[in-house]
């Protein structure tokens, strides 16, 4: 079974969104990590890095406005 | 129009932005506007700061258009692709500090990181001290941002706050066409509310329309792109990621042909346009901008894109650049190309303190 980690990184500047998804993917390796982001900046930022680090991109825009990105590996 | 946009949000965004300010900063130049000074972020708001008469530094009094553009250029992109959203909360009264320190900083320099690209692309070779600083400071901030350090979230706010910057450039625009007078002293001289330089480098400016649309096209570019000339180098040593850097590198060499065409590339340290030639408080005084730049979390430019889009929290750190101007002139802090100012080198000092204050404390609180 597959680690699922979760960040929310909702309201944060540049570029800690990135960050915490980074630290993230470092610390698991494999499995899934779900990221909450509600800025389009950051949806790029997370998933520009996520997809250079080997991990599958996918983005859910949620019904207030944010975006859910499921990373996986 | 969304291919444009898909485009503009590829890696290829950043780099077309970057020669677009390349080539138009130097074309501004040749227009009208000071020398090296196409576009400098921290200098068109002290020139903002003195046309409202929060300094009465009588050599740089003009309402830069091209500020006006960058938030209103910034904001029709916003609400074309659906990313105008008005948020705030996230330590606004430490993001106005940020951003008056950034500014004394970079008038110690005099320039913003735009600026410094812009005149080393001009030959100007004491930019390579600030640019030099500005990494420092960058690398600095990294640290703190390594640390932990975070000025906590926003929240989304009232779509009538998002307006609030854009309407704000509304009205520098209708004072910038109008020039209101509400008479003269004794002397002859007008009282305002409405100062523009009759001199000096305030009084150097392309023609209002020109510097206007070429304002509203690289704010609308730049919203597109994330263009960051201070997140370029804090991504490279943070994350390894060039994506914003190749937009820099791309700016340098394409305001470099374009000087070297225009005939404005003239290498040297000295005699050089709006600079002086102190390696120290050169170097010294983008420290200082670098890293309030970065714990603010990007350039004076993004700022301005950002308070386009909605961000209150933006718009602060750029009422404080704005502030903080009018404070630099009244307080010796800015250099001239004379020199540093006589309290040019303290102002960095004291600056550099309350950053590191700022970075060592600020944390995320959990609800």
């Amino acid at each position: 079974m597959s680690d699922i980690k979760e960040i929310d990184a909702r309201g944060l500047s540049c570029p800690q969104p990135v960050m915490l998804a980074d630290q993230a993917i470092q610390k698991l390796e494999k499995g899934t990590v779900e990221v909450l982001v509600d800025s389009a900046t950051a949806r790029e930022n997370v998933s520009r890095l996520a997809r250079y680090s080997g991990w599958q991109v996918s983005v859910e825009e949620q019904p207030e406005g944010s975006y859910r990105l499921v990373l996986k590996k | 129009m969304s291919f444009i946009s898909r485009f503009l949000m590829s890696r290829w965004g950043p780099i077309v932005t970057g020669i677009v300010v390349g080539i138009l900063a130097p074309v501004l130049v040749k227009l009208g506007n000071p020398g090296n000074m196409g576009v400098c972020v921290v200098c068109f708001s002290r020139d903002i700061a003195g046309a409202l008469g929060l300094h009465r530094a009588g050599v740089v009094q003009y309402i830069r258009p091209e500020i006006i553009g960058f938030v209103l250029g910034a904001l029709v992109a916003a609400l074309i692709f659906r990313e105008f959203k008005p948020r705030t909360g996230s330590a606004p009264i430490v993001r106005f500090l940020l951003g008056m320190f950034a500014v004394f900083g970079a008038l110690v320099f005099l320039g913003c990181p735009w600026r410094a690209y812009l005149r080393l692309s001009g030959g100007d070779w004491n930019a390579i001290f600030g640019i030099l600083g500005l990494v420092v400071g960058i690398w600095v901030g990294v640290v703190f941002l390594r640390m932990g350090f975070s000025l906590g979230r926003s929240r989304p706010a009232p779509k009538a706050m998002g307006w609030v910057m854009p309407a704000i450039m509304v009205v520098l625009l209708l004072l910038l066409i109008l020039a209101p007078q509400f008479g003269r002293d004794a002397n002859g001289n007008p009282t305002g509310p409405i100062f523009f330089s009759p001199s000096g480098p305030g009084s150097q400016h392309a023609p209002l329309i020109i510097s206007l649309v070429i304002g509203l096209f690289i704010g609308f570019l730049a919203q597109r792109s994330r263009f960051c000339t201070v997140g370029a180098i804090r991504d490279v040593i943070l994350l390894r990621d060039a994506h914003l850097f190749y937009g820099i590198l791309a700016l340098i060499a394409a305001a470099f042909i374009t000087n070297f065409a225009l005939g404005q590339f003239h290498p040297g340290f000295e005699k050089q346009p709006i600079a002086h030639t102190d390696e120290l408080w050169n170097f010294g005084g983008m420290v200082l901008a670098g890293l309030a730049f970065t714990l603010a979390g990007g350039c004076p430019g993004r700022q301005l894109f950002l308070s386009g889009e909605g961000d209150g929290d933006a718009a602060v750190f750029v009422s404080g650049m704005i502030v903080g101007a009018g404070f630099a002139h009244v307080y010796t802090i800015a250099s001239s190309p004379a020199g540093v100012g006589a309290f040019g080198p303290m102002s960095v000092i004291v600056g550099l303190v309350v950053c590191i204050v700022i970075g060592l404390t600020m944390r995320e609180t959990k609800a």
